[in-house]
């Protein structure tokens, strides 16, 4: 690690720190009602306490299954039909500037919706996780194979590449990065969505759990849920990101 | 025209962008002819939009001429020839997703060359560019210089009669490209390869050249040939000599007037 990236480093840990410490010494004096913020040795107890008995894994696979099966609708339909609109200049030209506008409109509205069509179980959810997914993932995969250089399918076609070499060995290499992008920004939208929607309407899962401790004026249990989707967050992002680079390096 | 004594023939062929009656149409290319002997070294040069790049198309059947015959050994050009022609781009043509030596061997699969003799023919096609130990290299690891390479070990991977070249060493520095030119002028020597060879520069043109092409402004059409006559591998001492400076001198002399035309020029 280089000097200047060490400096960045131990600034953002100080700053981490800076934040943990004005809770620990507001929660502590009872500047804030404790119903509000409970004292930090509290949430840390309950969390504590929440990751060794296991309490948190009903919750947790509620909602680590409506995130799979939504990124898997999303990513499969957004990735076919995006390739499938892809293939045609007319079809780019119709609905890459339709699923952009209808990207822009905050799904989450639909939530209601879907509660009625799916029921307040993972149904909803997933549906609700699916479509925020589905945007940027057709978008993404309609940009990765609509601008695959020219010169790459010149070079092939001059070497005689039939349909599928040219599918396999050069557009789907050469639209992977974006596409991989879209499925990245699709899967953490995805998360967030569920997430939320949870803490609007649900039987399970964690934003459920966390809403249900607030609305029973138990806070210290609450933020020990809250860690848990940050720590949750933070290792899905981290797993991701990981893929990404991994496929990356490839490209130079 | 179909006994196959020339390596290409082309007869009459033209070229429009744009269908017609639309005042927006395009001909890029008028009635161009020519014949390239076996083992020539043909350099095709003119104005930007002249459609040598088309003529090079057209002949490597990537593009069908409007009107016209295009025929390589005698055999009438309808599309692609992967066994008979390949190509040099001008850059960025190499899958930047594969290896050096992967690029090579991709150029062959999709030539149809059984899998098992892929690794030792892309093996001794980068070691006939110098680039033996850059195999498991990505191309973004490369210079400008060592792409353009890897991109004719490619095309030479694929062991065909005829090179095609759109400005293949046009984004190099002058001092790589003379290199390149010189490697080229020995590999023709060595291999008799018939090479069409697309050119701005026109030191390069009759430094490789057997013969020029010189274009017109657009509409394309073949204004003249010149001969150089001078024996392959070329060496330094031609590119200093009083003969390339002449050719050149001549070169230029019929391509001013052109290039004044492509930039709305009128004066006599």
């Amino acid at each position: 690690m280089s000097g200047a990236r060490l400096v960045y480093r131990v600034t953002q840990a100080a700053f981490v720190a800076a934040v943990i410490l004005v809770w620990w010494l507001v929660s502590r004096n009872g500047y804030i009602s404790p119903i509000l913020l409970p004292p930090l040795t509290d949430s840390v107890h309950e969390f504590v306490l929440l990751i060794e008995r296991g309490a948190y894994w009903p919750d947790l696979s509620v909602t680590l299954y409506e995130l799979v099966v939504a990124f898997l609708i999303a990513s499969t339909s957004g990735c076919l039909i995006g390739y499938l609109v892809s293939r045609s200049r007319f079809a780019v030209r119709v609905f890459d500037p339709l699923f952009a506008g209808l990207y822009s409109i905050p799904a989450i509205l639909l939530f209601p919706l879907y509660v009625l069509f799916f029921g307040l179980g993972p149904g909803s959810k997933i549906a609700i996780g699916a479509t925020i997914a589905f945007f940027p993932i057709i978008l993404n995969t309609i940009a990765g194979f609509d601008y695959v250089d020219r010169s790459y399918i010149t070079a092939a076609r001059s070497m005689g590449a039939s349909g599928l070499q040219m599918f396999w060995s050069v557009m789907l290499p050469a639209a992977f990065p974006v596409v991989l992008a879209g499925l990245r920004i699709g899967f953490i939208l995805a998360f967030l969505s569920i997430l939320g929607s949870e803490t609007i309407a649900s039987l399970s899962g964690l934003g459920h759990r966390i809403v249900s401790y607030a609305e029973s004026m138990d806070p210290a249990k609450m933020f020990a849920y809250i860690f848990l989707a940050i720590i949750i967050a933070f290792l899905l992002n981290a797993f991701v990101s990981t893929v990404e680079a991994r496929v990356r390096r490839r490209h130079g | 025209m179909r006994n196959g004594k020339f390596a290409v023939t082309v007869e009459g062929v033209s070229q429009a962008f744009g269908p017609e009656g639309d005042p927006r149409r395009v001909v890029a290319l008028e009635s161009a002819s020519l014949e390239v002997a076996r083992g020539e070294l043909l350099c095709l040069i003119g104005p930007s939009g002249c459609g040598k790049s088309t003529l090079l198309n057209l002949i490597g059947g990537l593009m069908t001429p409007s009107a016209g015959e295009v025929a390589i050994e005698g055999e009438r050009v309808r599309g692609p020839l992967p066994k008979k022609i390949a190509y040099v781009f001008q850059e960025s043509a190499l899958f930047p997703w594969r290896t050096v030596l992967d690029n090579v061997k991709l150029g062959m699969a999709f030539q149809g060359v059984p899998r098992g003799e892929r690794d030792e023919r892309a093996r001794a096609a980068l070691t006939t560019v110098g680039l033996a130990d850059f195999a498991d290299h990505y191309p973004a690891q490369l210079s400008g210089g060592m792409k353009q390479r890897a991109q004719l070990a490619r095309a030479l991977g694929l062991q065909t009669d005829i090179l095609l070249m759109d400005e293949p060493f046009a984004a190099l520095d002058e001092q790589t490209r003379m290199v390149l030119g010189e490697d080229l002028s020995e590999l023709l020597a060595r291999t008799g390869k018939t090479i069409i060879f697309v050119t701005h520069s026109l030191v390069e043109a009759v430094f490789l050249a057997d013969r020029v092409a010189v274009f017109t402004a657009r509409p394309g059409r073949i204004k003249t040939m010149i001969s150089v006559e001078e024996g392959h591998p070329r060496s330094r001492a031609f590119m200093t000599s009083d003969k390339l400076g002449r050719l050149r001198n001549q070169l230029y002399e019929l391509l001013h007037d052109e290039i004044r035309k492509t930039m709305g020029d009128t004066r006599p």
